[in-house]
C-alpha cells in the first residue's frame, strides 16, 4: 500500500481535502464556514477526477500533425465531469449564501445553532 | 422503433420546458399550465406503461447519435412507468389538495414560482426513474434538492428558512458522497452505463481485482442516498422541513422527492452493481439494521409529538426504515414489499398531510393536538380521510398499509436469519402506530362540550373534497386490487437488471 500511496499522491490529496470539506460542512456552526467547506469537499472531487484522467505526457484528444494513435491522448470524459459538476456545485453554492443572506437579515447572526435556540424560544 | 418510445424523453423535455415558460407567466397561466403538464404526463406515462405491459421487456432509447458504450441512454421498463404514472398522480392531487393554502401563505404574485419549482421537481424524478446513465442521475438529483429546497422556503417564515438550510446542508453531504462514489466506480470501470458498469463490476468481482475499492464505492453511494431519503440516524432535517413548509410541498416531499432517491438506490442495486455482488458486500445488513431502527425511534419520536404535521413527519422516518427493512431482507420478495410500500406510503402519507389541513384549519389553524378535538365535526371530508389514512397505516385490512404489511411478512418469513427480528420489529411497530394514530382518530371524534357542529359543506371547498376523495378511492384501490400491482413490480424487476 505505501508505494501506491506515494505514486497516488494526488489521488491520496483529494481524499483528504474531501474529509476536510466534509468535516467544515457537517461540524461547524458559522454558516459561510458550512459554505467554504462545501466548496472545498466538492473542489477536492473535482481534483481527484482530474488526477485520475490525466496520463503523463499525453495531450487533450485534438488530432495534431495526423498522430491518431490512442497512445498520444487522454479520455476527455473526465474533464468533462468536472465541468458539469463545477457548474452544479456553483448553483448550489448560490443557493445556499442566498438562504444565509435571508438567515441573516432575519437573525443577525450566522451562528445555526444560536438561530435554532431563538426560533425555539420565539415557539413559532 | 414504435411512436411510444418516445414518451419518456417527450415527458422529461415537456417538464422541463414548462419550467423556463412559467418564470415569465402570471400565478394563474403558470398553475394552469402545471395542472396541464401533470395530466399529460399521466396519460403519457399510461400509455408507456401499457406498451411496457404488451412488448414485456424494457426498451432502450438512446439520446442523440452515439451509441451504447459512449452515448446517454433512457431505459423505460414496467417498474419505471408504474413509478411515472404514480409519481405524476400524487403530485397533482396534492397540489390541488394544498391549493388554497398554497394562495394563504405565500406571497400574492408570487405563487408561480411554485409551479416553476413543481415544473422543475417532476422532471427531475421523472430524469431520476428512466435514466441509464450515473452521471445524468448525479445532475438530477442536485436538480431536485434545489427545487425541493425551493418548495420549503417558498413560505416565508424563520422556521422554514432554518428547515431549508438544514435540508441543503444533509442533501449536500449526500450527493457529495454520490459523486464521490460514482466517480470512483468510473475510475474502476471506465463506463457511464448503469448496464456496462454492471458489467465490467461482474468481471472485478469474479476476477477478486480491486475488492477494498468496489466495496468504498458502494458504501460511499449507499450512505449518499440513505442521507438524502432521511433513513433513520440522518432524519434530523426532516420534521421541521415537513411541519413547516406549506401543506402541497410537506405531501410532495415525503410522498415522492424521498422516494425518488430510492428509486435510484433500487437501480444502482438491481443495475449498476447487480443484486448478487451487493448482496455479498454485507451492505444491506446495514441498511436492515438501521431500517429496523428507524421503525421503532420514528414511531417513538411520533408518539411524543404534540404538533399533528410533525408527528405525521416522524411517521415518514418509520415508513422509511420499513422500506430499508425490505432492502435488507436481501430476496426478491422483500424487494417487492418495498417497492409496492413505496406506492402505499406516497398514496397514504400525502393523504395524510392534505387531510390534516382540513383539520387544522377548522381548529383555528392551530396544529396542536389538543386543539383538534372534536374537528372531525367541523370537517367530516377531513375527518374521514384522515381516519382511512390512519388506519391504512396502522394496517388494517381493506387499504394499502395492510398489504405492504403483508408482503413485508411474508418475505420475513422466507429469510431463515433475519425472519425473528424482523418480525418482532414489525409487530412492534405497528403497535407504536396504532398508538400514535388511534389517538389522533379518538381525538378527533371526541366531542367538545353539548354544542352541535356546523361540518365544512362541500360546496365551501368543492377542489379540496373531491382530492379527498380521490386519495380514498387510491387508497382503496391499492388495498383491494393489489394483486395485478405486486405482479406488476414483479414482473418489473424481473426485467430491471
Amino acid at each position: 500500500m505505501g508505494p501506491n500511496l506515494f505514486i497516488n499522491y494526488g489521488e491520496a490529496v483529494a481524499m483528504i481535502l474531501f474529509g476536510i470539506g466534509f468535516g467544515n460542512l457537517l461540524l461547524q456552526s458559522n454558516l459561510i464556514k458550512k459554505i467554504i467547506g462545501l466548496n472545498i469537499m466538492d473542489t477536492a472531487i473535482y481534483l481527484f477526477l482530474a488526477e485520475k484522467g490525466y496520463i503523463n505526457g499525453r495531450v487533450a484528444p485534438i488530432i495534431i500533425d495526423g498522430v491518431q494513435s490512442t497512445q498520444a491522448y487522454i479520455n476527455p470524459i473526465p474533464s468533462g465531469l468536472v465541468l458539469t459538476g463545477i457548474v452544479v456545485s456553483v448553483s448550489v453554492s448560490a443557493l445556499m449564501l442566498a438562504l444565509t443572506i435571508r438567515l441573516y437579515r432575519r437573525y443577525h447572526t450566522l451562528d445555526l445553532d444560536e438561530i435554532s435556540q431563538r426560533l425555539k424560544r420565539e415557539g413559532l | 422503433m414504435d411512436y411510444v418510445q418516445n414518451f419518456p424523453c417527450i415527458s422529461i423535455m415537456l417538464c422541463l420546458f414548462a419550467g423556463i415558460i412559467s418564470s415569465g407567466l402570471r400565478d394563474k397561466t403558470a398553475m394552469w399550465i402545471n395542472a396541464a403538464l401533470l395530466t399529460v404526463n399521466t396519460v403519457l406515462s399510461a400509455y408507456t406503461l401499457l406498451y411496457t405491459l404488451t412488448i414485456k421487456e424494457p426498451f432502450v432509447y438512446v439520446m442523440g447519435k452515439f451509441p451504447a458504450p459512449w452515448g446517454n441512454e433512457i431505459r423505460a421498463g414496467v417498474l419505471e412507468a408504474l413509478m411515472a404514472l404514480f409519481f405524476c398522480v400524487i403530485m397533482l392531487l396534492s397540489l390541488f389538495g394544498g391549493r388554497h393554502k398554497l394562495l394563504e401563505e405565500v406571497e400574492e404574485d408570487k405563487t408561480y414560482l411554485y409551479y416553476v419549482l413543481t415544473d422543475l421537481l417532476l422532471s427531475s424524478l421523472l430524469a431520476l426513474v428512466y435514466t441509464n446513465d450515473m452521471f445524468t442521475a448525479y445532475v438530477f438529483v442536485e436538480i431536485n434538492t434545489i427545487a425541493a429546497c425551493g418548495l420549503i422556503m417558498i413560505r416565508q417564515n424563520g422556521r422554514t428558512i432554518e428547515a431549508a438550510v438544514r435540508y441543503m446542508i444533509m442533501s449536500l453531504l449526500g450527493s457529495g458522497m454520490l459523486l464521490l462514489g460514482l466517480c470512483m466506480l468510473y475510475d474502476l470501470t471506465g463506463h457511464l452505463l448503469m448496464s456496462n458498469i454492471k458489467e465490467s463490476v461482474a468481471l472485478l468481482a469474479a476476477n477478486e481485482q480491486y475488492g477494498i475499492p468496489l466495496i468504498v464505492s458502494i458504501v460511499l453511494m449507499s450512505v449518499g442516498l440513505c442521507i438524502k431519503s432521511a433513513l433513520f440516524p440522518f432524519h434530523a432535517w426532516l420534521p421541521d422541513a415537513y411541519g413547516y413548509s406549506t401543506v402541497s410541498s410537506a405531501a410532495m416531499l415525503s410522498a415522492l422527492v424521498s422516494k425518488g432517491y430510492i428509486f435510484l438506490l433500487i437501480k444502482i442495486i438491481y443495475r449498476v452493481i447487480g443484486f448478487n455482488v451487493y448482496h455479498d458486500t454485507r451492505i444491506i445488513d446495514v441498511l436492515f439494521l438501521f431500517g429496523l431502527m428507524g421503525m421503532i425511534f420514528g414511531s417513538l419520536s411520533a408518539i411524543k409529538e404534540s404538533d399533528v404535521r410533525r408527528m405525521i413527519a416522524f411517521s415518514s422516518v418509520a415508513q422509511i426504515g420499513y422500506i430499508y427493512m425490505g432492502f435488507g431482507m436481501g430476496t426478491e420478495a422483500g424487494m417487492i414489499a418495498s417497492v409496492f410500500h413505496i406506492l402505499s406510503h406516497a398514496a397514504t402519507k400525502s393523504l395524510l398531510f392534505i387531510a390534516a389541513i382540513g383539520l387544522t384549519d377548522v381548529s383555528g389553524g392551530s396544529r396542536r393536538l389538543v386543539e383538534l378535538t372534536g374537528s372531525g365535526y367541523r370537517n367530516k371530508w377531513a375527518g374521514i380521510t384522515f381516519t382511512v389514512g390512519s388506519l391504512s397505516m396502522v394496517g388494517v385490512p381493506l387499504f394499502s398499509g395492510f398489504i405492504s404489511k403483508l408482503l413485508f411478512a411474508q418475505a420475513a418469513v422466507q429469510n431463515h436469519t433475519k425472519m425473528l427480528p424482523a418480525l418482532i420489529v414489525l409487530g412492534v411497530s405497528t403497535i407504536l402506530n396504532a398508538i400514535y394514530f388511534m389517538k389522533t382518530v379518538i381525538r378527533i371524534y371526541t366531542p367538545l362540550g353539548e354544542t352541535a357542529y356546523t361540518s365544512v359543506t362541500f360546496k365551501a371547498m368543492p377542489v379540496y373534497a373531491v382530492v379527498l376523495i380521490a386519495f380514498i378511492i387510491m387508497n382503496i384501490i391499492l388495498g383491494i386490487s393489489s394483486q395485478p400491482i405486486v405482479d406488476m413490480i414483479q414482473q418489473g424487476l424481473a426485467t430491471f437488471a
